[in-house]
Parts: structure tokens; sequence; C-alpha cells
């Protein structure tokens, strides 16, 4: 089984590095995000330091949901799906296997990308290392949440919105707990390790839920 | 081992394809069933590989570890070849083997034996469709499975590559295992039935 879990990771990091698999495109857009938010705002740098940390996990929360409409879909259409049904492999760790292969390939990249795109915005060193370790802690949140959006979207043809639609409400508290443990870092009423330690639980419950769940959309939309 | 499927309907939408369908197929055996398009021939396939459930009836597979739930023990080759276009044929073929389990023969020797030896490095979106189609075939290999249910195995593949399927199929018959195919081509998989479906089609499918 284990086997089994470790080869369709590897099959998924192939498929998303070349050409076609869409791995870069997040950081892409994550880039174009924050690299234009300061020619919208203006030289405003005080400005900019007060809501880099916002802009970036904006930026690096709608980069994450790409890509995740074509999670399942793509093995639904060549019929790869059908087979992972037989398997003696759950489809609870078919769907986790693809979700750190989906976060290793365009969440892992967001983190490396973040520290260098926070000095466009003018952030101070605390803030680039709070940032970054906020990102690494829950951006698999938003990946795994997603799984389940992409799991209902493999069942109609086009449901690139619903995954959207569907995940961006469930990724709302992840959102506030890592600007807010940004934030804290810069000093404030609440230490760091408070909101920090909220968006770590977020991120465990989400790394367990979301692949039952996805399972759970695979299992109801299969005809 | 036994597949039996007692009293089998099937409907998709609100058309009935068939029903009361009732089969019996012991180990050493092929069961190759026909009839004009649309009469169920896949959708049968689907129900008894477990990817689809029955409007009534029941299907298992006796003398499996779980005979009610025996989807370890199916190879299904469906229309679709679950084979990605930017992987090669040696990378879609190892997944597959490490995704089975039950390893039989290697990537290189299932390569070939359906007639791609020295292509292992191709990608698959190269590959024509009749290749394609022998890469698919090359998963049967692989792994070791009891039930193979085949729908439409021959499609796109050529006069050569059609014998040397029955060849194959012959082979896993004789070492006692149990086909279902569902096929147009007049097939020589050995010891076998038939089941016409066409001539099972309901008289009213659409009557409640």
């Amino acid at each position: 089984m284990r086997q089994a879990f470790l080869a369709l990771l590897r099959r998924d990091l192939a498929l998303a590095t070349r050409a076609g698999g869409g791995a870069g495109l997040g950081v892409v857009f994550f880039l174009a995000v924050v690299v234009v938010t300061p020619f919208a705002i203006g030289p405003d740098l005080a400005l900019l330091a007060r809501i880099g940390p916002a802009i970036l996990w904006i930026g690096a929360l709608l980069a994450s949901l790409i890509g995740l409409d074509r999670l399942f879909a793509a093995d639904a259409e060549d019929g790869s799906m059908d087979l992972f049904a037989l398997l003696d492999l759950p489809l609870e760790l078919i769907a986790a296997a693809k979700g750190l292969a989906h976060w290793i390939a365009t969440g892992l990249p967001l983190v490396v990308a973040a520290p260098v795109l926070s000095l466009l915005l003018n952030l101070e060193p605390a803030a680039i290392g709070a940032l970054t370790l906020t990102l690494l802690v829950g951006t698999p949140a938003i990946t795994f949440l997603g799984l389940v959006g992409a799991a209902f979207a493999s069942a109609f043809r086009r449901g690139g919105l619903l995954v959207a639609v569907l995940v961006m409400p469930l990724t709302i508290p992840v959102l506030i707990f890592g600007v807010a443990a940004t934030g804290a870092a810069l000093g404030g009423t609440v230490p760091f390790g408070m909101p920090f330690r909220v968006l770590a639980g977020l991120s465990l419950a989400a790394l367990v839920l979301g692949p039952v769940a996805a399972a759970a959309a695979l299992r109801a939309t299969r005809e | 081992m036994r597949l039996v499927a007692e009293g089998l309907s099937c409907r998709r939408g609100a058309r009935l394809l068939f029903e009361g369908l009732d089969l019996d197929l012991p180990a050493g055996r092929a069961l190759v069933v026909t009839g004009p398009n649309g009469t169920g021939k896949s959708s049968l396939l689907r129900l008894l590989a477990g990817l689809a459930s029955p409007a009534a009836g029941t299907v298992r597979l006796e003398g499996a570890a779980e005979p009610d739930d025996f989807g370890t023990e199916v190879h299904y080759l469906g229309h679709l070849d679950a084979q990605k276009a930017s992987l090669t044929a040696r990378e879609s073929l190892g997944f597959w083997r490490a995704m089975l389990g039950r390893p039989a023969l290697t990537v290189e020797d299932a390569l070939e034996t359906v007639g791609l030896g020295g292509l292992g490095g191709l990608p698959v979106a190269v590959l024509s469709a009749g290749q394609k189609r022998r890469l698919a075939l090359a998963r049967l290999l692989v792994a070791e499975r009891p039930l193979w249910l085949l729908d439409e195995p021959t499609t796109a593949l050529d006069a050569s590559a059609q014998l040397l399927f029955a060849g194959l199929a012959r082979a896993h018959v004789n070492r006692g295992g149990l086909i279902v195919a569902a096929t147009h081509a007049p097939l020589d998989l050995g010891p076998s039935d038939t089941l016409d479906l066409g001539a099972r089609r309901p008289l009213n499918p659409v009557a409640a």
C-alpha cells in the first residue's frame, strides 16, 4: 500500500513538472498579484508594509486554488479514476497522495517565493520570517480543503469555478489566522504563538478531514 | 473461483437496458458479450467491476477473499486507456504495476510481449491509437488478477495484434482465469460462452 501511495505521489509530481503540468502557474500568478500591488497602491512605503502580509496571503490563497479543478478531473477523463476505485489503496489515501503532490508542486514554491516577494512590499525581516512560516503551515490547509472541491469538480465538466466557490469560504479561517499571526509578529496585543497555533490546528484538521471528505465526494459522484 | 450474477438489472437514466440477467462463469472460462450499440455491454462490465451499482440484483466472485467486494481481483480495461500523455510508456506501465500490486511480468517483458519493445522511452502522446491500446493491454500482464473485464479490447488493434491479444486471453483462461469481454470482433478466447444482450433488450425499455 505504501508502494502504491509513493508511486502515485511520484507520478503526480512528474506530471505537474512536465510540459502542460502547470506547476509553475501558481508562482507566476502569485508574482503577478504582488508585483502589481505597489503600482496600484502608490509609493507609500508605510502603507505597503502594513498591508503587505494581507496582500501576500491573498495572493497565495488564490494561487493555491489554481489547478485544483483538474486534480481529479484529469484522472476521471482518462479512465485512471476507474482503476483507482478497484485498488487496495483506499480512495482517502489516493486523495491524500494527490493533495500532497499538488502542494509540493504548487504550494511549496509559493512559500519559497514569499520572502523574495516580501521585499517588494517593504516588509521588515521579522515580518518576512513570520509570513513565510505562516505560509508554510497554512498553504497545506488550503490545498487539502481544496481536495473536496476538486473531487466535486471531477464529476462535472468545466467545474473550474465550482472549486473556487466551494473552497473559498472554507479557507477564510486559514486566511484570518495566517494574516493575524504575521501581524502579531510585528507587535500587537496578542503574541505570535496564539494565532499561529490556531493556524497549525486548522492545517492539521484539514490534512485529516480533506482527504476523507474528498473520497466521500468521489464515491458520491461516481455514476 | 466463480463469477456469479443474479437478477441483474441495469438502468441508465429513464431507460432500462436489461433486467433479470443471470450469469455463472466458472474459472477457466471466458464469456463473450455481444449486441448492438447501446444495449448495455459497457454498463454490464461496469456493474460486474463494481464501478456502478445495479438497479437490482447482485454480483459476487465466489472463492475471492471478499466475494461481495472483489475490486482487487479485477483487471478492468475500459474504453479509456488510463494513460497520461506526458509520461513515457515505461513510466506509465511501471506506475500501474506499482499501483496494482501483486506483480506478474516486469515492465520490459510486458512491453516486449505486446510488441512495444524498444518504444518504452517514448511519451504516450506520440504513440499511435493502436500502440496506446497495446500499452493498455500490457497493464493486464504486469499484475496478477484472476478476473479480466474487457470492454472492446481490440479497438484500434491491427490484425496481428488482435491475434496476439486472443493468444494472451487464451493463456489467461488456460491458467484458470476468468474473462468477460464485450466485443464486436470475432475473438477466439478459448473455452467460452456468449451472451447476446441485443436479444435480451426489454420490449418496453422506458416504462417505469
